[in-house]
């Protein structure tokens, strides 16, 4: 045990995820030890994020102010909406540079064994959003595994009377791997969506 | 024992640190287990999509101090992957697993029976021979059963009396008029019936079942379950009926008579 307000900032590091004692006492003699304006500056982005950031209203991605840059962005295609689970999700799929329409960040999957049904996630916003008739495509981007294969069985279950058309990101091979390492669940699925080569 | 090999069905999975996941495996020699899968969140992770719940595995571990290390798996029947294309059957697997995992309390303590109860829950299910809510409610009454906790279907839980009226669930099952408590629930005797079928495999009695019956089959055994458990069945308020034609899918709650409160702890 440390004197007070250094044991108080272990104690607070070591509630951050990922962070355990070890690693807590790392990190706050590394701050007793760094330049105090670098402290300084640390101590007001945590303030700063915390008092700025919020949920975009449309699509309940992060954003500085009421709606996210995605939405406010009038060159974005409104008619395609990609639904995710959480807003990371939204950055890695931005730095594709292959999506220009929409998204729809959920806020997580379905999973009844840890008691979230759809009640939990942004569901209702979602066919708010679809119910004026301007998206015409709706891409299911949750994660690949079981939690976001049933939400996306859902979602899709649920849009189904709307007409619209649903598709769902491929499964299957990752690029630069063998094949003869890949698992018979990706290896089936990656049969299953197998495409026609253009030649 | 630093290696040993089982089979087993995974239960849950737990995120850990950066890429890692705990998975909780019902095996069939060892009992509940629960090891460390290291690096299967990663996309170019080897066995990642093997240890998924619902998936039947054959898996290699590495005994640890705390926790033991999953170094190897091997999918003996993906369940998950026909489950996840059916909503209603994926919401009543996940209460038949949540459900494993309550009854097998202890950890590496072999718990065969349930082991092989759930694998041929899972595999009815998948099967799609009957209403899941019928195959979630055959798969708690008789992992209860195989737990001790049976109900008395044919004779009054408290005297043995033939003749008998309600169910309390505080008293283990039916009773007669006399052994009665009050509040408990007074369910037709199809429902009863139809109990006992599942209770005993006789799915040409369950499947003939009207659906009113199934309904209050469902909210009594829920209750019971619950009861026994002495905890809620988190995904058992997400389980949702097959639809009916005509009729709107609604989640199972445990509300039949005053008698379904949770186990006072």
């Amino acid at each position: 045990m440390y004197e007070g307000v250094v044991q108080n900032l272990i104690d607070e590091l070591g509630m951050l995820p990922g962070v355990g004692p070890k690693s807590a006492q790392r990190i706050a003699f590394h701050l007793l030890a760094a330049d105090p304006a670098d402290v300084k500056r640390l101590a007001h982005v945590l303030l700063e994020v915390k008092a700025k950031v919020r949920f975009c209203q449309v699509c309940g991605n992060v954003a500085a102010e009421e709606q996210c840059r995605i939405c406010r962005d009038a060159r974005r295609d409104p008619h395609v909406i990609c639904v995710v689970e959480e807003s990371k999700d939204v950055v890695a799929i931005e730095k594709t540079r292959e999506f220009r329409g929409r998204y729809h960040v959920l806020g997580g999957a379905i999973s009844p064994i840890d008691g979230i049904g759809p009640d939990d996630l942004r569901v209702r916003e979602l066919m708010t959003r679809l119910a004026d008739g301007v998206v015409t495509e709706l891409i299911l981007a949750t994660d690949p595994n079981l939690e976001g294969e049933a939400t996306a069985t859902y979602l899709a279950r649920l849009v189904k009377p709307m007409g619209l058309k649903v598709t769902r990101l491929a499964s299957g091979l990752p690029v630069g791997g063998d094949l003869e390492y890949a698992d018979e669940v990706t290896l089936g699925r990656a049969f299953e969506g197998r495409r026609l080569l253009d030649v | 024992m630093s290696l040993y090999r089982d089979e087993g069905i995974v239960l849950r999975t737990h995120k850990l640190g950066e890429a890692d996941r705990i998975i909780t495996i019902l095996t069939k020699r060892t009992g509940k287990v629960r090891g460390v899968a290291k690096g299967v969140r990663r996309t170019t992770s080897k066995f990642g999509a093997r240890l998924e719940p619902f998936t039947h595995v054959d898996v290699q571990f590495h005994t640890g101090r705390t926790l033991d290390v999953i170094t190897q798996a091997e999918t003996i029947r993906p369940y998950g992957e026909s489950l996840v294309a059916d909503y209603p059957r994926y919401t009543a697997g996940s209460a038949m697993l949540e459900t494993a995992d309550r009854l097998t309390v202890a950890e590496k303590e072999p718990a065969l029976r349930q082991f092989l109860l759930l694998v041929g829950g899972l595999r009815t299910l998948v099967e799609r021979g009957h209403e899941a809510r019928l195959v979630l409610d055959a798969y708690f009454l008789r992992s209860l059963a195989v737990a001790g906790y049976a109900p008395a279907l044919e004779a009054c839980a408290k005297c043995r009396a033939p003749a008998v009226r309600a169910f309390a669930i505080v008293e283990g099952g039916v009773v007669c008029g006399a052994c009665r408590p009050p509040g408990a629930a007074v369910p037709a005797g199809e429902t009863i019936a139809l109990m006992t079928a599942l209770m005993r495999g006789d799915w040409p009695t369950a499947d003939a079942s009207e659906s009113r019956h199934r309904s209050e089959c469902s909210g009594l055994v829920a209750a019971y379950l619950q009861w026994h458990l002495e905890h809620g069945i988190r995904s058992l308020k997400h389980v949702e009926r097959e639809q009916v034609q005509g009729e709107r899918p609604s989640p199972v709650t445990a509300s039949v008579g005053s008698d379904t409160a949770p186990h006072p702890a």
